[in-house]
């Protein structure tokens, strides 16, 4: 019984591919739309938290101003200096310390050159930030003391400039510069938005203020507390040093920020819940009108089929049986649009992750949920037009024309 | 002392059914009672609005009287609900219509198997029983057609094994031949009047033609919501 329901109801679908696919177009969009959205986010937050554990979990970045995060705002308050990061690496709490500077150069190696990102650190930089070498080394602390002119290169300026020859103890023009190629890092590829992560030249920061800069700002520090450290204890004992150092007074605001990795992962799950919100708003507008195309076309159905329904009365169906007839083609329609909707979001997905350079995850529970959902929006939305049908009189149905 | 003589399968004890209410209120039948018993071969006439096309409705349990008893096989009808009056036609009825009213785009077989998935029959037995349906009205071979595959006559015939594949009691044929040319309605008048004779199932028919009553063996004429005449049908001459 519920077989050859089942299989009337795909019948009908199939014969009426067109108008079935018109009634569904609303299930259609609300689940393509909550798959693609969610697989790509699923992608993305990967990416995220994947990055977000290279940095390691107790890493502080301090900058000046009191913006916590996003794009700089016109507040000037006083750059850092080195001697901050000196006097911070002192603090017990704290195990590494990376003072960083970066600006943007041309950089020449022979015939070839590129603009990229020149940054400004010392060796703990790549400790804190938890990123390999690829090949040769990083500085060595008489290198960073004196301002030698070494780099190492990030893997994009490698390929740029050297291809796939050895950069090694050559020698590349950074603005002018000569600066000796010592090593090359790993790869790293995007960062949490999208940025190229490997399109960097490193030098001692000491070598970027005197030689290239002529300035000695430190733009931030990134600091590694000790393991033993609980990242609240660490905070405080460098809000407390930092304070004094640039003589705030008790009461007054920092002109500082403090970040750990968990406020950073707060703010990610904030724009999460909000891009969720949006898109549970989508989805439920689009499933409320794709269950009001089903219903429509159901009651057309009905209709239509009035006669079939008397006879179906007449020769000893029940009313229940009736009701679950119209409601398995009602959920048929549904789940039709639900599997069209699953394939075409994720495909969707699939592109949105080849252009965003996210990796492609397919999260199998949201397209169960989605699957269910759709279900339920047959149910819901195909039991009036059934219950209708059901209640036919048989004998007004098989008089009707 | 207790009747020794089975019920009838058929009894109206007084039955009236009315529509409506107050002034505009209609009574299609006032105050019936006649027995049909298994066996016989019946047929009602009667002009339009006389209340033949009611009593067959009360007979079939699609409709249930205002007033008075309707027993089938000794059960009181007028107490039934709806489902329950779909599962006493279910096992015990079978309707045929004037316009086939069969499943488009559903085969011959499928047609006569329909009744027996609301009985919940397995796929094999259901198959078995609608074959057999087909080869008692003549159309083994052409289980596969489709409905528009095949002439009204035909059509007809896959109607009448649709009501014959449940085993019912009572087979109910409202106006069956209304829509076939005066061949196809004579053929399907003799496979009534077979299934009668052969297989002992009792048929009422609605008719407005007299040859077409002609087959039966007994006469119902309703006027007016009244049964005013009941008498046997005279063999053919």
């Amino acid at each position: 019984m519920l077989w050859d329901a089942v299989q009337l109801a795909f019948t009908a679908i199939v014969r009426n591919k067109l108008r079935s696919f018109l009634t569904v177009l609303g299930v259609v969009i609300g689940v393509a739309a909550v798959i693609a959205m969610v697989t790509v986010g699923a992608g993305s937050s990967a990416q995220v938290s994947a990055s977000v554990e290279r940095l390691g979990t107790n890493v502080l970045v301090i900058r000046p101003g009191r913006v916590r995060m996003g794009p700089p705002s016109g507040e000037s308050a006083p750059r850092f200096k080195l001697k901050d990061a000196e006097a911070l690496a002192e603090l017990s709490v704290v195990g590494f310390v990376a003072p960083q500077a970066s600006s943007s150069y041309s950089v020449v190696a022979g015939n070839a050159n590129t603009s990229t990102q020149v940054t400004g650190s010392t060796a703990d930089y790549l400790t804190v930030q938890n990123w390999a070498m690829a090949l040769g080394r990083s500085f060595e602390p008489g290198e960073e003391a004196a301002g030698t002119a070494v780099c190492v290169l990030g893997q994009t300026v490698r390929k740029t400039l050297f291809g796939s020859s050895d950069p090694l103890g050559e020698t590349i023009r950074v603005r002018g510069l000569a600066c000796q190629v010592i090593g090359v890092l790993s790869s790293r590829g995007a960062g949490s938005f999208g940025q190229d992560q490997d399109d960097l030249v490193l030098m001692p920061i000491k070598t970027l203020h005197r030689r290239l800069q002529g300035e000695t700002d430190v733009t931030s520090i990134q600091v590694a507390l000790r393991k033993s450290v609980a990242s609240e204890d660490g905070i405080r004992a460098v809000q407390t040093l930092l304070r004094e150092r640039r003589e705030i007074a008790i009461g007054q605001a920092d002109n500082f920020s403090v970040t750990d990795m968990k406020d950073f992962n707060q703010l990610l799950s904030g724009v999460n819940s909000v891009m969720s919100g949006l898109l549970s708003a989508v989805a439920a507008v689009s499933l409320l009108v794709g269950g009001i195309g089903i219903m429509n076309i159901m009651l057309v159905s009905v209709t239509e089929r009035t006669r079939e329904i008397g006879v179906r009365l007449a020769i000893g169906a029940l009313e229940w049986q009736v009701l679950s007839q119209f409601l398995i083609e009602a959920v048929a329609l549904s789940l039709f649009g639900g599997i069209v909707g699953i394939i075409f979001g994720l495909t969707m997905a699939y592109v949105a992750a080849i252009f965003l350079e996210v990796p492609f995850i397919v999260d199998g529970r949201i397209v169960a949920v989605a699957f269910l959902f759709s279900a339920l929006v047959g149910i819901v939305f195909g039991f009036f037009p059934a219950r209708r049908a059901a209640r036919l009189n048989p004998i007004e149905a098989l008089r009707h024309e | 002392m207790p009747d020794a003589r089975p019920d009838p399968l058929i009894a109206f004890r007084n039955v009236s059914r009315s529509y409506g209410e107050g002034e505009a209120q209609v009574r299609a039948l006032d105050n019936v009672s006649l027995t049909i018993n298994a066996g016989e071969f019946v047929a009602i006439m009667g002009p339009s609005g006389s209340g033949k096309s009611t009593a067959m409705n009360i007979i079939g349990c699609l409709d249930r009287p205002s007033t008075g008893e309707y027993l089938f096989k000794g059960i009181p009808v007028q107490g039934l609900d709806q489902n329950r009056r779909a599962l006493l036609r279910r096992h015990a009825l079978g309707f045929v219509f004037q316009g086939f009213n069969l499943l488009a785009r559903q085969s011959a077989l499928e047609n006569v198997e329909l009744p027996l998935i609301y009985k919940g029959l397995p796929r094999a037995q259901r198959v078995a029983a609608a074959r057999l349906a087909l080869h008692k009205v003549g159309l083994e071979g052409r289980e596969g057609h489709d409905p528009s595959q095949l002439s009204g006559g035909q059509q007809q015939r896959v109607a009448i094994a649709r009501a014959l594949a449940g085993g019912p009691s009572v087979l109910l044929a409202d106006e069956p031949t209304g829509n076939l040319d005066s061949a196809r309605s004579h053929e399907i008048m003799r496979l009534l009047q077979a299934l009668n004779r052969d297989e002992g199932i009792t048929v009422v028919m609605v008719t407005h033609e007299e040859d077409i009553a002609a087959y039966a063996k007994r006469l119902l004429v309703f006027t007016d919501g009244h049964l005013t005449r009941d008498e046997p049908v005279l063999e053919r001459a």
